[in-house]
């Protein structure tokens, strides 16, 4: 099962995803994939204790057309930002997965 | 409506300081999160989705123009631009920076505004009746009593650290408008046979994943024994409610084991023991509390208007908009009017910072400076004279505000859902766009009638689903989105719990399953008077649920 690290930044609350160097990035494509998330979950709790980020948890991801994306809803729409509001959060910044999951419910205001 | 006095204004500014002293050191890393967040809940601030939430009390619902244009002027400098009317008359911002909530707070003061106790386990902003004061029907105007209970429970000492929230609401008609039922405490104003004020007093109401309506354990509370009572009942409540579930924890799960006599008893030898007379409301006070909540002098003007009926002749838009968002006012000559935040295809509740200027100076214009937020997501113009009525309506048709749908079937309750909070298992607004693109607000809509759909993306029911005429309660089945419908529900002096119609819905075949609910009841009913929730009650589930599940219309489980 590939996860990745992810957390809400303390300053702002804004979603961000550890990097490869341990970082946090608000880029959901610079997250670090692991097969193990125990030290990446160990020095999240560092900079949780540093008063940097809050709430670290790992989440499922998937390969789909060679990229990362969320496997649950929930996850996907965190990483996105709202789906019918598609000119906020990390989609408006061009900063959401590739290919994240999940069909539309239907009409033009949403899509993930 | 309420101005602060010297001790308000102290009071709010110290809670602001108080709060900044807390971000600053929970930034420097003084304060841990668990240490922090009771603080930041005590001032509305949670962490949602995509980023923390704010939300900003308003009590009762009431607003003057200066407040609204100070939102939306907070909505522009620290968040995005819009602001998210809530089902408990609040407001919320969902992108605010931790770093500038303390300077969000002190803009709030500066007219007369906080977030306390929007959050955590205590007594929390008190509702009512978004008409207070002007409704046709209405006995005496609730809010002094709202604003009272707001004083006396506002950082109350004893009552600040409760099993678990508590909701206090106070309607003043004998239609109740403030779902006082799905309150931990519903008020309501009557009078007795010697026609002294009081309140008949419900307790145990509230949705949530255990649903209840509330029980009447007092036909008639004198009003001088208000806040007597109230702390008699938050008593019991601080004592015997279970604090060793979250999800028990609940005056109605109180109600629910102790049963309605046991807690009755309780409530009352709460209250005899301690005599009434330490808590004794005196007249002088609410004398003195209701005076700010006097009406503008207005002259009454003919109750008909030529210049509305010209219009009404000549635009089909401007009729309907007139027919479904003006309800006649307690002084001849004058409207309340609906602005619905339901455009068709829009989110419910929302409001740019654009918009709510927009409103903030019809306000200031026609409205006597005041404005409310209804719990059902709108807001409302309570003293536009009908000679300024096509004049407010084509203003507010300029900023895409003129929605005719208040009361109809696109007029729909919906909580943020998936899209924004933490605790949701579906979307909820994707599934309100969708219905109010199916139903509209013209002729189909109008043919429906007064029909509430009511949404929640979890269990939590903050879209009050199991009050809804029609409730949708979003799931999450097998990492699938799915939806529960529930019929028959109603939040008025009726109230009821919706009925589970059977197995749910994915999100493709949800809005085709209201379709065939409606189009059920659209064949049954005994004529066009007979609204849906009159219709299910005669008819029962049956015939939906032979329509929904036994021809194939939809069901998918």
């Amino acid at each position: 099962m590939t996860q990745i690290v992810t957390a809400n930044r303390l300053i702002d609350g804004i979603v961000v995803f550890q990097d490869k160097a341990g970082g946090w990035s608000e880029d959901f494509a610079r997250a670090a994939a692991h097969e193990d998330t125990a030290a990446a979950l160990a020095r999240a709790g560092e900079d949780v204790a540093a008063s940097l980020v809050v709430d670290p948890y790992a989440i499922e991801v998937e390969l789909r057309n060679g990229h990362y994306a969320p496997k649950a809803l929930r996850e996907a729409i965190r990483a996105t930002g709202p789906t019918v509001r598609r000119d906020l959060g990390k989609q408006a910044n061009g900063l959401a997965p590739l290919n994240a999951a999940h069909a539309p419910t239907g009409n033009s205001h949403v899509s993930l | 409506m309420y101005r602060y006095d010297e001790f308000d204004a102290a009071f709010v500014a110290a809670r602001v300081d108080q709060f900044r002293d807390q971000v600053g050191r929970r930034l420097a890393g003084e304060l841990t999160e668990e240490q922090f967040r009771p603080h930041r809940l005590m001032n509305g601030l949670y962490l949602q989705l995509h980023s923390y939430m704010l939300r900003i009390a308003v009590p009762y619902g009431t607003l003057n123009a200066r407040q609204l244009r100070k939102l939306a002027e907070i909505a522009r400098k620290y968040d995005r631009g819009y602001g998210h009317f809530t089902t408990r008359q609040n407001l919320q911002f969902n992108w605010p920076a931790l770093k500038d909530v303390p300077d969000i707070l002190a803009e709030l003061a500066s007219v007369e505004m906080h977030a306390i106790q929007t959050s955590g386990n205590c007594i929390r902003n008190v509702t009512a009746d978004h008409y207070a004061g002007v409704a046709a029907d209405e006995l005496v105007d609730p809010r002094p009593f709202a604003e009272i209970l707001r004083q006396w429970s506002s950082l109350h000492p004893e009552f600040s650290f409760l099993p678990r929230k508590f909701k206090i609401a106070v309607n003043g008609a004998p239609h109740d408008r403030a779902v006082i039922q799905a309150h931990d405490i519903g008020l309501q104003i009557v009078r007795n046979d010697a026609g002294e004020l009081g309140f008949a007093v419900f307790v145990g109401g509230g949705l949530g994943r255990t649903p209840f309506i509330g029980h009447k354990v007092r036909d008639f509370l004198p009003q001088r024994d208000l806040l007597a009572y109230a702390e008699a009942i938050l008593r019991v409540y601080n004592l015997e409610g279970r604090r060793d579930n979250k999800f028990k924890a609940r005056i109605k799960i109180l109600l629910h084991e102790k049963g309605l006599e046991g807690l009755r008893e309780a409530i009352e030898a709460e209250f005899a023991a301690r005599g009434g007379a330490s808590l004794e409301l005196p007249a002088e006070e609410v004398e003195r509390i209701a005076a700010y909540f006097a009406p503008p002098p207005l002259a009454p003007r003919p109750a008909t208007n030529e210049r509305v009926e010209r219009r009404c002749g000549k635009d089909a838009q401007f009729a309907k908009f007139f027919e479904s968002n003006v309800v006649p006012h307690k002084v001849p000559g004058y409207a309340i009017v609906t602005v619905s935040l339901k455009p068709i295809g829009g989110v419910p509740g929302d409001a740019s910072a654009d918009q709510m200027d927009a409103v903030a100076d019809l306000a200031d214009d026609y409205s006597h400076d005041e404005l409310r937020v209804s719990h059902e997501q709108n807001l409302i113009l309570p003293y536009v004279a009908l000679d300024d009525l096509t004049t407010v309506y084509d203003r507010l048709a300029s900023v895409g505000l003129a929605t005719p749908n208040a009361g109809l079937i696109s007029d729909i309750i919906a909580c943020p859902g998936l899209d924004y909070c933490a605790l949701a298992t579906a979307r909820s607004i994707p599934i309100a766009q969708r219905l109010s693109e199916r139903f509209g607000e013209g002729a189909r809509a109008r043919a429906i009638g007064p029909l509430k759909i009511k949404i929640s993306g979890c269990i939590n029911a903050c879209g009050h689903h199991h009050v809804g005429h029609i409730g949708i309660l979003g799931l999450e089945r097998a990492g699938e989105e799915t939806y529960q419908i529930t019929l028959g529900g109603s939040g008025d002096e009726t109230a009821s719990i919706g009925q589970i119609i059977g197995p749910g819905f994915s999100s493709e075949t949800v809005v085709g399953a209201v379709e065939t609910i409606v189009e059920t009841y659209m064949a049954r009913r005994s004529g066009p008077a007979e609204t849906f929730l009159d219709a299910y009650r005669r008819l029962g589930p049956t015939p939906f649920k032979d329509a929904l599940y036994n021809r194939n219309a939809g069901a998918d489980i």
